[in-house]
């Protein structure tokens, strides 16, 4: 019995079981690699997505719980990857790596939503559950507030 | 003066470099897309489009340290091309590119001449062609920001790079001025800044092959385990799952046995697993502890036969003769490195070929290890690698790949195996825990006139059986020629827990190490800290770099000199600070770099250490990319001090005790202190930047705490 999942604004038929974390039906059965596996417990933030605007751990919410809200990943964040935190993050130069920054910004991108002009402490307050092990929170933290002036919807 | 050899590409020799393979196509989503036979070859690096893109191969891996973007910079700006048309392709195994290993802090520093001279040959080829074009002298041709003009005339790079491409490769080539670099030296963005911003970069984790199964392994927990007896009924019976193999080490480079359930998914695959019914034969090393590792150490310390590894002067008379004695012991546990893109490979064995997709720091030696195992020509295995989430030294062992090909030869189809972090963090291979002593001996002006250092501690070396080179002393060349008598001693302590290169290797430790007994010593000296290490360095010091691949890299003292005033002017280091708040300081010369730190801390009412502030400065030569200088240091600074902080791998029962991220825990953005980075202006060969800036951080904030509280920090982590 396949499960109907909307992302990115489409609606996909998975058919992966109910216990399947939406991390592995993202990445596994649609192909949708940009979000990524750290840890598996909902502690590092790599696995951010949003469902209905809010930001969640993919790896820890099973497919039953997230049916029917509206899941975004990076790879539906904007149509042209010009989202003001994309832009940010490309001017401010934040990625080494890269491996974490989806889910950095993704959960980013659920703070802008609520707070248009962010502190440092609302940031560090949103930001918390995602780790950077290379150490790139300097630069996420300008990257959000650059990206801060320029969020309109 | 008795000297071992302290190298930091040690790991080279172990994990070996340089192998004969296939030129490859790329099949990286980030690399042009260009119809490879239409463009021109210029020589081993450059190839130019008809339409004028310039495809430049980068022979290091990407781990974060941004090495395709700074690579390509050399190459382009003795090009003279518009870095806007640049596009960088990973080269893959090649002799010609010589070793893809990755590590030591060598890609910029090691490539860069060679790649000067890549782009200059280039230029002059194009240069060549266009002459031949207008019937002109190439001496009267110039070429600018990807344009070749002469008087009125001007052709683009892909106008005349077909009929370059026939030229012959010039031998001798004149390279720029460097004050006249239009490239190196100024901001460059990263490449991959984008299809990392929109998801689309292309991770080990992210690779699909046509007909690809997933799997995860249930290694032994217990170091050198072996499955004794395995029950996959229950296993079988879950959806998805397709077989369950068992991955046998003895007699392959793989450190750890186990039994793989393979699955049309990762999570049928994680399911099945968890299913496994496995009984080990825990074997011998069910015994070991850290308990056990740390009476080793501490024996050690003591033992009357050390390995002596340094002896300059004479330690014991200016001990015995010295106004001021001290004797400190110092601690450091194991660490893993933690990578946030869990270990993972993608491997299809068939009878016609084996292609591997890993995100690894050294593809050649992985094409090595398969080629052992599997009983084929090294060329006969073909190593796609991928952008690495995070390598820190991890993936210069190539045991997930390995594993990997394992498990596909005994299915008969691609497979992905894919490690949870649990897999990542008990099988991991450590950076070694250590115990230090040092004596130090002032003399009746607070001068210091003898250095003793024992360190007692298993080493990276000792773990692969194989002898020379002593990477546990890195760091600590320059200290003990700088003091009068000196003298370094190593005690082996035994382990199975394997080990590992993680980022500065040996540096780390000794860096918290020596900084600190040098605050120590200048505090009993009383003297300013900074001014003590000044007075220590003298002045015109040259020390000659003891590898002789390293000899046009002296350690100059007036350049640290410098560096350390910046810091010490920079951090306000003689300005008073609020009540309740310390600076420290601390430097380290690793990897022909130096780099100073000034951190100002406070301790809240937890008694938990906050850093507010750090001040760094770097000598890395010329920068070629400035900004990500910047982003190393600042990296690095954080790297440093969630080690410093919070982090110990502990073992019990032969086994790892830490599994995740709620016992190993990363510093957060709220942990991240203002890294305010100066490099410093230079137009020495460039050197490393990847390591250098991890080692001073522990010391400049356990300086600083005592600055703060009086009590001397000598064990890591410092909230245990």
């Amino acid at each position: 019995m396949p499960t109907k999942l909307i992302v990115n604004g489409s609606v996909r038929n998975v058919s992966a079981e109910g216990n399947t974390p939406l991390l592995w039906v993202l990445r596994d059965e649609l192909a949708l690699t940009g979000t990524k596996f750290g840890c598996g417990m909902g502690l590092c933030g790599s696995c951010t997505v949003l469902a209905d605007g809010e930001a969640i751990r993919s790896c820890s919410a099973p497919l039953s719980v997230v049916a029917g809200k509206k899941i975004t990943t990076i790879e539906g964040l904007s149509a042209n990857g010009d989202h003001p935190l994309q832009r940010a993050w490309t001017e401010e130069n934040v990625a080494q790596c890269g491996y974490c920054q989806a889910g950095q910004i993704m959960q980013a991108a659920a703070l802008l939503k609520k707070n248009k002009a962010p502190s440092d402490s609302d940031i560090d307050t949103a930001m918390e559950g995602n780790a950077c092990r290379c150490g790139t929170y300097q630069r996420i933290r300008k990257a959000i507030h650059r990206a801060a002036g320029e969020v309109t919807s | 003066m008795n000297v071992v050899k302290v190298s930091r590409r040690d790991f080279v020799k172990v994990a070996g470099a340089g192998s004969a393979g296939l030129v490859l196509a790329l099949r990286f989503p980030i690399s042009a897309r260009g119809d490879a036979k239409k463009t021109a070859a210029l020589g081993t690096y450059v190839e130019i489009t008809p339409a004028g893109d310039v495809i430049i191969y980068v022979p290091q891996q990407e781990m974060g340290q941004g090495v395709r973007t700074a690579l390509p910079m050399i190459v382009a700006d003795e090009l003279d091309a518009d870095w806007s048309r640049v596009k960088v392709r990973q080269a893959e195994i090649d002799p010609k590119f010589g070793s893809l290993g990755t590590g030591g802090s060598g890609s910029v520093q090691g490539r860069w001449m060679e790649l000067r001279k890549a782009g200059a040959t280039a230029r002059a080829m194009l240069v060549a062609a266009a002459a031949a074009r207008w019937g002109v002298d190439a001496k009267d041709v110039t070429v600018a920001n990807g344009v070749i003009t002469h008087g009125d005339q001007r052709l683009a790079f892909g106008d005349v790079a077909e009929d370059a491409s026939k030229l012959p490769v010039p031998k001798d080539v004149t390279l720029k001025d460097p004050s006249k670099f239009t490239i190196i030296g100024r901001k460059a963005n990263r490449v991959d800044n984008r299809d990392v911003v929109t998801g689309k970069a292309t991770f080990g984790a992210d690779v699909h092959v046509a007909g690809m199964l997933y799997a995860v392994v249930a290694r032994s927990p217990v170091f050198g385990g072996t499955p004794a007896t395995v029950d996959d009924t229950r296993a079988k019976s879950l959806p998805g799952v397709k077989q369950v193999v068992r991955v046998d080490a003895i007699g392959t480079d793989l450190p750890w046995s186990g039994v793989a359930v393979v699955a049309d998914s990762t999570w049928h695959a994680i399911k099945g697993r968890e299913a496994l019914v496995v009984k080990w034969n825990e074997g011998a090393n069910a015994t070991e502890s850290t308990t056990r590792i740390r009476e080793a150490m501490l024996r050690g310390l003591t033992s009357p036969d050390p390995f002596r590894f340094r002896n300059k002067g004479d330690v014991d008379a200016a001990l015995a003769s010295a106004a001021t004695k001290i004797e400190s012991i110092y601690e450091l546990p194991f660490l893993a490195h933690a990578t946030m893109e869990p270990q993972n490979a993608t491997v299809s064995v068939t009878d016609s070929g084996t292609d591997v997709w890993a995100p690894t720091q050294f593809p050649d030696s992985a094409q090595r290890a398969l080629a052992r195992a599997l009983k084929l020509k090294p060329e006969q295995i073909k190593v796609h690698t991928t952008l690495l989430g995070g390598g820190f030294g991890r993936r210069i062992n190539n045991d997930y790949v390995l594993e990997a090909a394992l498990i596909s030869k005994a299915v008969g189809a691609p497979v992905h195996v894919q490690w949870t972090r649990e897999d990542d963090m008990t099988h991991d291979f450590f950076r070694p825990a250590s115990m230090h002593k040092l004596t130090g001996g002032l003399d009746a002006n607070g001068n210091l006139v003898a250095y003793l250092h024992r360190m007692a501690m298993p080493s990276v070396r000792s773990y692969y059986r194989s002898k020379g080179d002593l990477s546990e002393a890195r760091g600590l060349d320059e200290f003990f020629e700088l003091v009068p008598n000196s003298r370094g001693e190593f005690v082996l302590v035994d382990t199975p827990v394997p080990r590992g290169w993680w980022r500065a290797v040996g540096a780390v430790a000794n860096g918290f190490v020596i900084q600190s007994f040098l605050d120590e010593m200048a505090h009993a000296a009383h003297k300013d800290p900074i001014d003590f290490q000044l007075a220590l360095l003298g002045k015109g010091t040259v020390i000659p770099s003891s590898d002789k691949e390293e000899k046009d890299y002296p350690f100059s003292g007036d350049r640290v000199r410098a560096l350390i005033e910046t810091v010490r002017d920079k951090s306000g280091w003689d300005k008073p600070l609020p009540p309740g708040r310390a600076r420290g300081f601390a430097w380290l010369y690793d990897s022909l770099t130096p780099c100073a730190q000034v951190a100002e801390v406070s301790v809240g009412k937890d008694g938990t250490p906050r850093v507010h502030r750090v001040t760094a400065a770097i000598d890395c030569g010329i920068a070629v990319n400035p900004d990500g200088v910047a982003a190393q240091v600042e990296g690095g600074v954080m790297f440093g001090l969630t080690a410093a902080m919070k982090d110990a791998i502990t073992i019990a029962n032969g086994r790892v005790q830490q599994s995740n991220f709620n016992d190993y825990e990363l510093l957060r953005i709220r942990d991240m202190p203002v890294v305010d980075v100066h490099i410093m202006p230079s137009d020495h060969l460039p050197t490393g930047t990847g390591e250098p800036p991890v080692p001073p951080i522990a010391p400049a904030v356990a300086n600083a705490l005592f600055a703060l509280t009086g009590k001397r920090v000598r064990k890591l982590p410092i909230v245990a």
